[in-house]
């Protein structure tokens, strides 16, 4: 119970100010079709600098929460998901706003997305401290495999192609070598003087999260491709409330997927709607309403997106392997203020541990509160042309990562990359696993050297790295997700070869 | 399955197939070999994918990755020279705040759907520009305290 003793950190006037500005921010964002959790929480990491580590991450995690509710909002009035993890919730709730129920489909939406994310939230509260005690048992060897475990599972489950996934991983590993070797000092591919200090992590993140939005809003041209947003009458509240403690079951399933899909690393929110309203469809005696504006699937959705967002950074917190690209960012934020993950947190941290997850449970309260009465400038928000849109986030990623060293060799890096990352991706590649690889290379490379040293001095690389049951554990992980994503994506190819000959029979 | 662009799958995986064997090349030559032994282990896993990825492109036997159409590209082309333009050269020749005053303008002028023989469309544009200056200068200027580079009015 030792978050208790850091509830009232929460509440100091700049605390709760930064966790109002985050929630408010983070919904009419997240609102915003095209600015994705990720893309905004990496360019919020810049305002953070000048902030203590607790209060920047107080910032990063209300938007991250709210990102991911706001989503709801274009998803039920515009029809267009603010967000993946929203996709789900636009089958229901774009039917209900249609008829004419868009306010009680908004309150749906915010109550159970606040439900599931305390639940969330009270499980990063209750397994991490458990989890981080349990990581110091952790030699070098088994930090080297959890760091390549991050990319590989995330490069394999989170990318169309199995291959391309992991190849980008190894991009983002070979990306994070760049710079003086810690050690000898030596030159590693410095091919320009910008990156002779090595690839600095922010600007990375926002080149590779925004840079490809850009340059995918230029693609749509200058189309008016403004969605009308259905007009919202008042409704109860309380009869909001009313109606998702009646669909309890609903409520139930997208909580308990969402927390449970969070806990995978690599397994997005996206998934966790879906599913959940999947299963929740499955169990629903009224299943045949599913799809026709059912208040049930909307429930499901939203509780299970949100549910997710807490035990998603169960992994970044005790073991410093994020579960998620918006972890990864959040663990950006983390080092920025040098703070590593993990029992250093708890143990030599614990009040902006414990503040920063307070501030999520309290979080969740407020996006609630708020969701429901910005829900309307939100709406607004999400019609904002493309062509403003793009230029203002270019702006922001120019100013952002030109202030985390005053250096213009930051803002080449991260246009560089975001414009290779936007080709990259045209091509099956995905920005996820290669960010994971450019900031778990240096965990992955240092645990690397020192256990090599460990090993030259005992029993050898080979028994070093390659036996022990946790080392087996690890890398008998790393090998079934590979496998799984190649065995989903071989039964994908099938079942599309075979929905091929179908259409081809049928077109003869 | 889709039909997908191959010669462009071909030049893509190509150009990261190339940058894989360069990259494990130079990691296998490089001194002191110490400080390149995690580099191998990286590079070599790279060139074997990348490999891998080109010889599937090769093949055509690519399954994700719809490329791009010229259609997308002629969208693209303007406002990526823009962008390109206003980091490389003119953020720093011309100060942040200038370089992204003309730029921002230049953008929403291009991709803007609102009639460009309308006065009124650009009055709008012009109060937009001015706002989102207010706000970056607000933010990064007076709240920040960052000190971009000013080198138009030096």
């Amino acid at each position: 119970m030792e978050f208790l003793l850091y509830f009232s950190d929460v509440f100091t006037p700049v605390n709760f100010g930064l966790l109002l500005i985050g929630t408010i921010g983070g919904l009419i964002l997240g609102a915003t079709p095209g600015l994705s959790p990720t893309m905004a929480v990496a360019l919020l990491i810049p305002f953070t600098f000048k902030l203590e580590a607790a209060q920047g991450l107080i910032l990063l995690g209300a938007a991250y929460t709210s990102t991911v509710a706001g989503g709801a909002v274009s998803a039920i009035l515009l029809k267009i998901p603010g967000a993946p993890a929203n996709i789900a919730t636009t089958l229901d709730g774009h039917t209900m706003a249609q008829k004419g129920e868009g306010a009680k489909a908004l309150q749906l939406s915010f109550v159970s997305s606040a439900i599931g994310g305390v639940f969330g939230v009270m499980l990063l509260i209750f397994l991490t401290p458990v989890l981080a005690k349990w990581a110091l048992a952790f030699g070098p060897s088994h930090l080297f495999w959890l760091a390549i475990l991050g990319v590989t599972i995330i490069g394999s489950l989170d990318s169309s192609s199995v291959i391309k996934g992991l190849l980008s991983g190894c991009i983002g590993l070979w990306l994070a070598t760049i710079g003086f070797d810690d050690i000898m000092g030596a030159q590693r591919f410095i091919f320009h003087p910008a990156v002779s200090g090595g690839i600095n992590v922010i600007p990375a993140l926002i080149g590779l999260f925004a840079i490809p939005q850009v340059i995918t809003m230029f693609a749509k041209g200058p189309n008016d491709t403004t969605a009308e947003v259905i007009a919202v009458k008042k409704q109860p509240v309380m009869d909001s409330i009313r109606e998702v403690i009646k669909r309890r079951r609903a409520l139930g399933i997208g909580t308990a997927i969402g927390s449970v899909i969070g806990l995978i690393p690599g397994v997005g929110g996206q998934i966790a709607g879906l599913v959940a309203y999947d299963q929740s469809k499955k169990f629903s005696p009224e299943r045949e309403k599913f799809g026709t504006g059912h208040s049930e699937g909307v429930i499901a959705a939203e509780a299970a997106n949100n549910a997710m967002v807490g035990p998603s950074l169960v992994p970044l917190l005790t073991l410093s392997i994020p579960g998620s690209p918006t972890a990864a960012v959040l663990l950006g934020g983390l080092l920025i203020h040098g703070i590593f993950p993990g029992s250093d947190l708890f143990d030599n941290h614990p009040d902006v541990a414990w503040t920063f997850i307070n501030s999520m449970l309290i979080g969740q309260i407020l996006m609630c509160i708020f969701g429901l009465y910005v829900a309307g400038l939100a709406a607004s928000v999400a019609r904002v042309p493309h062509s403003v849109m793009a230029a203002i986030v270019l702006g922001l990623a120019l100013f952002g990562s030109y202030s985390v060293q005053n250096s213009m060799g930051d803002v080449y890096v991260m246009a560089s990359l975001g414009i290779g990352m936007y080709f990259l991706e045209r091509f099956g590649f995905s920005a996820a696993p290669l960010v994971l690889g450019l900031i778990l290379g240096p965990i992955a490379e240092a645990n690397f050297v020192q256990g090599s040293m460990i090993a030259n001095a005992t029993s050898g690389l080979g028994p070093y790295f390659l036996t022990g049951t946790l080392n087996l554990t690890l890398i008998a992980v790393v090998l079934a997700s590979i496998a799984y994503s190649v065995w989903m994506e071989l039964r994908q190819i099938r079942y599309t070869t075979k929905d091929d000959a179908v259409h081809k029979e049928e077109a003869l | 399955m889709p039909d997908l662009p191959r010669n462009q799958h071909i030049i893509a995986s190509g150009i990261v197939a190339g940058v894989g064997i360069s990259v494990c090349y130079l990691s296998y030559t490089q001194q002191p070999s110490e400080a390149f032994t995690f580099p191998r282990l990286i590079s070599t896993v790279f060139a074997v994918l990348a490999i891998w990825t080109f010889g599937k492109a090769l093949l055509g036997k690519t399954k994700v990755g719809n490329g791009l159409s010229m259609e997308a590209m002629s969208r693209i082309t303007p406002g990526l020279l823009v962008m390109l333009v206003y980091i490389f050269w003119a953020a720093k020749a011309l100060g942040f705040y200038t370089s992204s005053t003309i730029a921002f303008f230049i953008l929403l002028s291009l991709y803007d759907p609102a009639q460009h023989s309308e006065i009124k469309s650009w009055i709008r544009r012009a109060l937009i520009t001015a706002g989102f200056l207010a706000i970056m200068y607000g933010l990064f200027a007076m709240l920040l305290n960052v000190y971009t580079p000013r080198e138009f009015f030096n």
